[in-house]
């Protein structure tokens, strides 16, 4: 009986923590989703109690949203920055990971944690002169200077993770392609390119990802309202003043939340194992 | 006549393709392209700011006049750089050591089966996939000054006196505590994440035979566990540090470095100066006080990765 009693503890206590965890966790998210659907009347009132809604929840706050601001532009601007970043980070890191994979030699592989290692370069440390050389490009506050800009911390990351896929590709299957008449970019393109669907899809997911959690670029280089990709207008906008729309604030919060927290959970581990560079197998 | 004519001609179509044949040259021209956007957007930059750092240049004095090391001493005059320079110190290492804790405790929990393991797993990595501005968004309006849902669990679980709640990002101690607080919570899912990953890399049965031959659960912990996940700790460790050390998007949503410059951290003050009051110069020598900090770092996780192989 004391066992049983002990183990009932034990359980009780591990469940506890986990809870504990997981509240520390999400809390911030489930605020976000309560406070989006509540009526202001129940938001500022002190009285009433504030984990569950004591007034009907109300879409209110959505409706403002995506009729009164600019939220459904920033969106369009944060998919227009994301789609040519991909692409343009595809276009150069695939050769790159590849080529990396296969040069023989000490001097590839040097060069490629030097590639990797200019992820660790903060945006903190460039964007002075990096606001600079946008103003003589003649793209300041336009959109297209963070499509310039934010492949310098996606290739790096990308080149990183498509080396250590393809190193995990066989040698053969790309030098039967040659013995048998293909130059190595036909090689590359024929045989290795479809054998790594999943790991540009994960390149894509992940480039994508980066570029919407990207702040300091965008805070430095953009001012105008309709410029602004999504995270930087939904931070700096929603607010006059003194005045903070909290119920629009959190509903945009939650609106652009969803889809990055589930696009991570489905790759996580290709993540970790893109960061680690093929150390956990 | 055919016999000389035949070889030449096969020679004049295989010339073009002789060099796409090749990796030793075809594989330099893949990664090209990457070394040159890396050189050009983050190499040059970095040139840049290692110049302006030297100079007088301000939107209102675009001379680029060479001023030596005028700019270093102006700044570390500063009271409130050093003070930042301190911030930044003591936020890296807070929320770092918070997040390193919590993450090892989070993997623990989450490495055991259970039932709702994976929704469990998902609501802890929420911080770290979610977008930082629109999550620092959420923590400000917890920590409202009227209306802290925080507070008003204080109040209710009568901790906390109506008339006296705690002005979280008003009151420079809290303000402090609260931008770290926010930090290590962005960070930790990644090192539960890490942990978990390290964990999974031990294989099975090393740590059964250790088991049989009696050891504990520290023993194993320490003697076994961490020396093999130890590389990817190291490697986790500077990514966050790194990225703490950088940052200033929680700072700058949170307080913008307020009250009095109580949170003020170097990205912050950087920005600031270089930025909304337009001297570059100074700005960019702030920045470049992360340096040292991040060639240090640099150094540590090359030596990381190079054990990686071994």
């Amino acid at each position: 009986m004391n066992a049983v009693a002990r183990r009932i503890g034990l359980t009780g206590s591990f469940y506890s923590a986990v809870v504990v965890l997981v509240l520390f966790a999400a809390f911030p998210f489930y605020w976000m989703l309560i406070t989006s659907f509540k009526a202001d009347g129940d938001l500022y009132n002190l009285q009433s109690i504030p984990y569950w809604f004591n007034a009907p929840p109300t879409l209110e706050h959505i409706e403002y949203l995506l009729q009164k601001t600019l939220f459904l532009r920033w969106v369009l601007n944060t998919a227009i920055i994301g789609v040519c970043v991909v692409a343009i980070t595809l276009v150069v890191s695939l050769p790159a990971g590849y080529s990396l994979a296969r040069l023989p030699g000490r001097g590839a592989e040097n060069l490629g944690i030097g590639i990797f290692l200019t992820y660790l370069v903060p945006s903190t440390l460039l964007f002075l002169p990096l606001a600079r050389i946008v103003s003589w490009l003649g793209l300041q506050d336009s959109i297209w200077s963070l499509v310039v800009v934010y492949p310098t911390f996606t290739i790096p990351f990308c080149t990183w993770l498509l080396m250590g896929f393809f190193k995990s590709i066989p040698r053969e299957i790309d030098e039967a392609a040659i013995v048998d008449g293909c130059t190595m970019p036909g090689a590359f393109v024929k045989t290795i390119l479809p054998l790594s669907l999943p790991a540009i899809l994960t390149v894509v997911i992940f480039a994508f990802t980066l570029t919407m959690q990207e702040f300091v670029y965008a805070l430095t280089f953009i001012s105008s309202s309709d410029q602004k990709p999504v995270t930087l207008g939904v931070a700096t906008d929603l607010v006059r003043g003194d005045v903070y729309y909290w119920g629009e604030l959190m509903a945009a919060a939650l609106i652009t939340s969803i889809p990055v927290a589930i696009a991570y959970n489905l790759f996580l581990d290709r993540f970790i194992s893109g960061i680690t560079g093929g150390a956990v197998k | 006549m055919t016999a000389i004519a035949e070889p030449r001609r096969r020679a004049v179509a295989r010339r073009p393709r002789f060099l796409l044949d090749r990796t030793e040259f075809m594989g330099p021209m893949f990664i090209a392209p990457a070394v040159l956007y890396v050189f050009a957007l983050v190499g040059l930059p970095f040139l840049l700011a290692l110049y302006y750092s030297v100079s007088a240049y301000s939107i209102f004095d675009p001379s680029y006049r060479f001023v030596g090391l005028k700019n270093l001493y102006d700044v570390f005059e500063s009271d409130i750089f050093r003070h930042a320079l301190w911030n930044t110190l003591m936020f890296t290492i807070g929320s770092q050591a918070i997040g390193l804790l919590l993450g090892k405790i989070g993997a623990m929990l989450l490495m055991k089966e259970f039932p709702g393991r994976g929704l469990a797993r998902a609501l802890v990595i929420l911080p770290w996939a979610v977008p930082i501005s629109l999550a620092t968004l959420a923590w400000k309006w917890m920590f409202d000054s009227l209306y802290s849902v925080i507070n008003w669990t204080l109040v209710a679980a009568g901790l906390v006196d109506v008339a006296n709640q705690p002005q979280w990002l008003g009151q420079q101690d809290l303000a402090f505590a609260a931008v770290m607080t926010v930090q290590a919570w962005r960070l930790f899912p990644f090192g539960v994440i890490i942990f978990l990953a390290g964990y999974a890399s031990v294989p099975k049965d090393v740590l059964d035979a250790a088991t049989v031959d009696g050891a504990g659960f520290w023993r194993r912990n320490y003697q076994i566990i961490m020396p093999i996940i130890a590389p990817i700790v190291v490697i986790a460790l500077i990514f966050g540090t790194v990225f703490t050390f950088t940052d200033l998007s929680v700072v700058y949503l949170l307080t913008m470095g307020g009250p009095m410059n109580s949170t003020q951290v170097l990205g912050s003050l950087a920005f600031q100066v270089g930025i909304l009051s337009g001297d570059v110069a100074h700005g960019a020598m702030i920045c470049l006080f992360m340096f040292p900090f991040l060639l240090v770092a640099v150094i540590v996780m090359l030596r990381a990765l190079r054990r990686r192989e071994i």
